[in-house]
């Protein structure tokens, strides 16, 4: 049986996201999307410059791959939406990544406005995979509003740091019904790892690749780090397969 | 409650004490440390810390890349008007020096704006002399109704404001300002500027948070390094940042370190600057403010910029004239201030992928 991750209505193979921003170069990117065999690729609206006769980021995200254009920037819902009708409009589909952020010294997400950008856009059709800190009822209140994930934080953008967020991770992946996709703070292969041996759907992340002496090589390491976790949770290293076992061994008699 | 309060509560310290004291293992210990206090800030900026600045450079090298990236924003500044009523010691635009002053016409500032995007710039820093009642803020929202349809993004760096104003232009299209405060020292601040509304120091130290208040997306403050000794003003520039951004979180708090260049006018106050001292307030503040912007201008040369990529730089201009109208007619009025490294944008692109980062010209889009 192939285990796939469904979205929007596409099967993806690869759990691992990727993002396109803080690279030296963009000509780096083929290389890395190719070493890390991800599917989708996020990209900050704010960034592309569809004008440009210098050519831009878009350019070098191979066909195929599942565009995930994000709101970054945006500082409440009304930007966030307007950005991702400009993303839709220009053509890069309707999938989009909610990020609002006002907090610039940490850079975390605004649970509140997410919630209402994404009843909006999730209403307009949009795919939406908002960008959440690992709060329970915020995650509840994107399920009831029509949000295709949710994307909770390990550590802040950037930081680098790992699952800091381990516990409340662990929460949201027992409690939501939806794939708990683990974005921003991941900074090793292992972090990734992890965070799929405990049932995280996917895993996005791209300054820790980015940011690599290697980029190319760092993509690899990932791409094998997330297949691995995956496999390790399917084999029952997962807290909730221990208890949601499908034929209950112990009490089935029960139901005789 | 404003900035100055904060201002009021360290003006008296005694750093020279601070500086004094300041020993080795406290630097090592700040280096190590995740969250800088403005105490820590204080003690990088002193001499002692000067003996660590390799590993302060690497620290504010491998924080920057976190946070922004191998990425510099190309952005270059259009001078649209000269006229001022202002006496700064320091410029070369002071209403007492006799030169023909130009003001650019609309269509003026569509052929600079088509010069300029030619070049492949997208955000653009427009910059006036202090004459409101010549270039005020109609000639401004004039001007960036034509500029909006060139540029993804606009700033300025004009005049102190009141926050209607700012909101004022803000509705037009304009998203980021920059307010040099040009020496956080009252008394020599004072003595600086001889007359005209520039004088008022309180006035022109609250106009960065008139701004924040208005809901402008981005604030650029910053001291003109050397007009008071640099480690003072370095200090408080960093403070106003941290204030700005922890009072309004949603704005994006970048500084500057301009450099005194030469001018048409003579300033006797230079208190010296050297590349070493730059260094140091940059890495320091880096580790003081991970997330902070910091723009660096063509004051200075080819060769301090390209080094600087690696201590905490997020962006850079390029194609830079300093005279009004400098971008269609180069032999125009002589600049605000001497231009170091005249690199076109081009060159300043090769130069900075050839350094192993990517120049990026559009980071935002007027939405
Ligand atoms: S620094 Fe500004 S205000 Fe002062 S004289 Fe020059 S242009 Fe006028």
């Amino acid at each position: 049986m192939m285990d796939q991750l469904v979205i929007g209505g596409r099967s993806l193979q690869s759990r691992l996201f990727i993002g396109t921003g803080k690279y030296s170069a963009d000509a780096l990117i083929p290389e890395v999307v190719k070493k890390s065999g991800s599917e989708v690729i996020t990209v900050a609206l704010r960034r592309i410059d569809f004008n440009s006769p210098m050519g831009n980021v878009m350019d070098h995200i191979p066909s195929g791959m599942q565009l995930l254009p994000n709101t970054s920037g945006a500082r409440n819902a009304q930007e966030a939406i307007r950005i991702a009708r400009l993303a839709k409009a220009a053509g890069c589909g309707n999938w989009i990544k909610i990020e609002v952020i006002s907090d610039n010294k940490y850079l975390l997400p605004d649970g509140y406005e997410t919630i209402k950008a994404t009843e909006v856009l999730a209403g307009e059709g949009f795919v939406v995979l908002p960008y959440i800190s690992p709060d329970l009822m915020v995650a509840k209140h994107l399920v009831e509003v029509g949000a295709a994930a949710v994307m909770p934080l390990g550590a802040p953008i950037g930081s680098n740091r790992g699952l800091k967020t381990k516990e409340l991770l662990r929460i949201l992946i027992e409690e939501i019904a939806l794939p708990v996709i683990v974005d921003a703070g991941i900074g090793k292969p292992s972090d990734a790892c992890e965070a799929m041996e405990m049932g995280a759907a996917a895993c996005l992340l791209n300054t820790a690749i980015a940011s690599a002496n290697q980029p190319e090589l760092m993509a690899e390491a990932f791409g094998m780090a997330v297949a691995a976790g995956r496999k390790a949770y399917l084999a029952g290293l997962g807290r909730s397969e221990k208890y949601a076992s499908s034929s209950s061994p112990l009490t089935g008699f029960l139901h005789n | 409650m404003s900035f100055y309060d904060e201002f009021l509560q360290y003006s008296d310290a005694d750093m020279e004490a601070v500086f004094q004291h300041t020993t080795s293992a406290d630097i090592e210990r700040i280096i190590g440390k995740d969250r800088l206090t403005p105490k820590d800030f204080l003690a990088l900026l002193s001499p002692k810390a000067e003996e660590h600045l390799e590993w302060m450079a690497q620290k504010a090298n491998e924080l920057t890349v976190q946070n922004f990236g191998r990425v510099i924003l190309l952005y270059t500044p259009m001078y649209l008007s000269d006229y001022c009523t202002n006496k700064c010691t320091y410029c070369g635009f002071n209403v007492t020096n006799t030169f023909t002053r130009k003001q650019l016409t609309m269509e003026e500032v569509e052929k600079e704006a088509q010069t300029v995007a030619a070049s492949g710039i997208q955000h653009i820093l427009i910059l006036t002399g202090e004459a409101p009642a010549i270039a005020g803020v109609p000639y401004m929202k004039e001007c960036v109704g034509i500029l909006k349809r060139y540029f993804s993004s606009i700033a300025i760096e004009v005049y102190a404001m009141e926050e209607e104003e700012y909101a004022e232009l803000m509705e037009a299209g304009v998203e980021s300002m920059t307010m040099y405060q040009e020496t956080y020292n009252p008394l020599l601040y004072d003595r600086l500027h001889l007359k005209g509304p520039k004088k008022d120091y309180r006035y022109r130290l609250d106009a960065p948070e008139r701004a924040c208040r208005a809901g402008m997306r981005g604030v650029n403050i910053g001291a003109l390094l050397g007009l008071d000794d640099w480690r003072r003003d370095g200090f408080f520039t960093g403070l106003h940042a941290n204030y700005l951004q922890n009072k309004y979180p949603g704005v994006e708090v970048s500084i500057s370190l301009p450099r005194i260049r030469p001018t048409m006018g003579n300033c006797e106050t230079g208190n010296s600057v050297n590349d070493k001292s730059i260094v140091q307030f940059m890495t320091a503040f880096r580790l003081f403010m991970p997330r902070a912007g910091m723009p660096l201008s063509t004051r200075e040369n080819a060769e301090f910029r390209n080094h600087a990529i690696k201590l905490g730089i997020t962006k850079m201009s390029a194609g830079v004239q300093t005279a009004v109208g400098g971008h269609i007619d180069s032999q125009e009025n002589s600049g605000q201030f001497a231009v170091s490294d005249t690199r076109n944008v081009k060159e300043m692109s090769d130069a900075i992928l050839q350094l192993g980062y990517q120049p990026v010209f559009k980071d935002w889009q007027a939405i």
